[in-house]
């Protein structure tokens, strides 16, 4: 019970600084203090909020969970390349998004877009399905609280509970705080787990008694050997994951987190330093959650293992059902918790434990960009801000925030999929299907709004595609995925125990090339915006 | 020039990310037990670093800040 009276006292200090913030804003009346801080935050806070705020429960939770399972690919899958990708965007479309912010007043991507392509409906449009693909996002968080508590306690606070909780907490001190109260938070969080990786990674090696016996009896034993390799994936697979962190510069709440830097200057340290932040928490994350496949005296990981021995050896003659519940059983979201628990003396496994719920309560920043979207693209721009003023736009941002976190909660009690699936197959293949809006934004002079509407549409039917697709064919047991459409002797589409594969590819690269195109194909085709529109977007840096 | 070779550096990387190479092997193990392939990809984000700061260094859209210093054109309009 005292790491979860811990975790308690950690939420209530993340209250805490939600409400201060709230009062150094003075009730935070204006728009922009409330959702954009009044564009003025310092580098230090610029950097680990932004940092914060992109690493969510399956920083922790699902990198450890997927290492369980898969092995050390997991690291080259996602922390590797996003520690190249993401940064690189920040260096090409952050700075410049802030820089048109700041000089015109954007507060969201879709004002950019709507001025840009000199639109108003297809703005509304690109934000529906910026909205729709951000909520599972938001729901990771509450399903991450639930499950974190619930371990932490030792059952004592159900996975319901422990959901609501964390929903309260974060949905209080945004709603107070709005993004100084939110970029606090994070910027205090994202300390936490930064810290908790190696701290995590020295208590539970000392409890193993290092780690060289683990590795070798891994590599002694058939059935682990291949976790400390990446056999089990393919190249292409692992290619296509560098797609995936495209979406970060996409997902609304970190394109508007780059509009709150009092300086430009200010990205520079978090361009620098984003692969290094990886690297301190995901490394130890993944590692331990490889090492934990050498744990035989915690009977709940020995369950995950056996249900994963069965799905291997008797996957193949089950029913889709009964496969889906041992997967289900298998999966390894709470390993690390698990560790803690066996390993770490209880006060410091509390410490930790808020080490984690700092992770997994970063949705903060995602409810409240849906917040700012809202209140900006569609309550202002239909006219409720000249209606209505100012400060009713801020209260009808704060109701927004209340009702988004209720919706999120209830679909969370529902979701049955771990954290990490649900995450990648729906909203990070989504996002980074709609990267080429902000490139051709940005970069190109021949983009047009009509292939951008091309874009979001696509986006919309790949995603709705992959999802019924999944839900119509069952994943087939562990082993060769299933042929749904071949070609001339090709392997065109795949189900694969995973998802789904096309020519072999994650569905995301597909997506985010055939967008690139309809961008190109459609907009030479169509009407471009005005000259004077076009100008107010590229500097030339000889003559600025 | 200075900006070819900081694509280049770019492009190099993430082809360096795909390191087939350690696909199948545990071995070498780093300090008695790092696979080689999670130590290569540990380095590969210290590399990215690097070159993160290269760019910072080189290639910093210092022109953007130049924008943003002339006013904002409703504060240019106002009386």
């Amino acid at each position: 019970m005292i790491p979860a009276i811990l975790v308690f006292v950690y939420l209530a200090v993340v209250l805490y600084i939600g409400i201060f913030a709230f009062r150094k804003t003075a009730g935070g009346k204006k728009a922009e203090d409330y959702f954009l801080a009044s564009r003025s935050l310092g580098s230090f806070v610029f950097l680990f909020s932004l940092f914060g705020t992109n690493m969510t429960a399956f920083a922790i939770l699902g990198s450890s969970g997927h290492a369980f399972s898969n092995g050390i690919v997991t690291f080259g899958l996602m922390a590797s390349s996003s520690g190249l990708v993401i940064p690189i965007t920040l260096f090409l479309i952050g700075t410049r998004v802030w820089a048109l912010g700041k000089r015109y007043g954007f507060m969201t991507p879709v004002q950019m877009f709507r001025d840009r392509w000199e639109c108003g409906h297809i703005g509304t449009a690109i934000f529906v399905v910026q909205a729709v693909l951000l909520v599972p996002y938001i729901i990771i968080g509450i399903m991450g609280g639930g499950t974190t508590l619930n371990v932490i306690s030792g059952g004592l606070v159900p996975y319901w509970f422990g959901g609501a909780i964390v929903a309260l907490v974060v949905m209080s001190y945004v709603f107070f705080g709005g993004m100084r109260g939110t970029a606090w938070v994070n910027t205090f969080q994202t300390i936490l787990f930064l810290l908790f990786g190696a701290i995590a990674i020295i208590v539970i090696g000392a409890g193993m008694g290092g780690f060289r016996s683990a590795v070798q009896a891994m590599q002694a034993s058939p059935a682990l050997a291949p976790l400390l390799t990446r056999e089990r994936i393919s190249p292409l697979y692992f290619f296509s994951y560098t797609f995936i962190p495209l979406s970060a510069i996409a997902f609304p709440h970190i394109l508007i987190f780059c509009l709150t830097a009092e300086k430009m200057n200010h990205f520079k340290k978090t361009v620098i330093f984003y692969p290094l932040c990886i690297l301190a928490i995901w490394l130890p994350c993944v590692f331990l959650g490889v090492m934990a496949n050498r744990v035989t005296d915690v009977p709940q990981i020995r369950a995950k293992q056996e249900a994963r021995r069965v799905l291997a050896t008797q996957g193949k003659t089950m029913t889709p059902e009964a496969r889906d519940e041992l997967r289900e059983q298998a999966a390894g979201d709470d390993v690390i918790m698990l560790l803690l628990q066996r390993y770490a003396p209880l006060w410091l496994a509390g410490l930790l434990g808020a080490g984690i719920m700092a992770a997994v309560m970063a949705s903060d920043s995602q409810i409240l960009a849906l917040s700012t979207m809202f209140t900006e693209d569609v309550f202002a721009h239909y006219g409720g801000k000249r209606r209505f003023g100012e400060s009713v736009q801020v209260q009808t941002g704060r109701i927004f925030v209340i009702l988004i976190t209720i919706f999120a909660y209830a679909v969370a009690l529902r979701a049955p999929e771990t954290i990490f699936e649900l995450a990648i197959q729906y909203a990070f293949s989504g996002y980074a299907a709609l990267s080429p809006l902000l490139m051709a934004a940005l970069f190109w002079k021949g983009s047009t709004k009509w292939g951008a509407l091309a874009v979001t549409v696509w986006t919309a039917l790949a995603v709705v595609a992959v999802a019924i697709f999944q839900h119509a064919v069952p994943a087939p047991a562990p082993g060769p995925p299933t042929l749904i459409w071949s070609l001339s002797g090709y392997e065109v589409l795949t189900r694969t125990p995973g998802g789904t594969a096309v020519f072999g590819f994650m569905p995301v690269v597909p997506m985010v090339i055939i967008s690139g195109l309809l961008m190109i194909v459609v907009s030479m085709m169509t009407r471009k915006p005005a000259q004077a529109t076009v100008a107010k977007y590229f500097f030339d840096s000889r003559t600025v | 020039m200075k900006r070819i070779l900081l694509v280049i550096a770019v492009i190099a990387l993430y082809v360096l990310h795909q390191d087939f190479w350690f696909w199948r092997t545990a071995h070498p193990l780093v300090f008695g037990f790092i696979p080689i392939g999670l130590f290569y990809q540990g380095c590969f984000s210290v590399a990215a670093a690097l070159l993160m700061w290269l760019l910072v260094k080189f290639a910093w859209p210092s022109h953007l800040e130049r924008v943003v210093e002339q006013q904002r054109p409703e504060e240019e309009a106002a009386p």
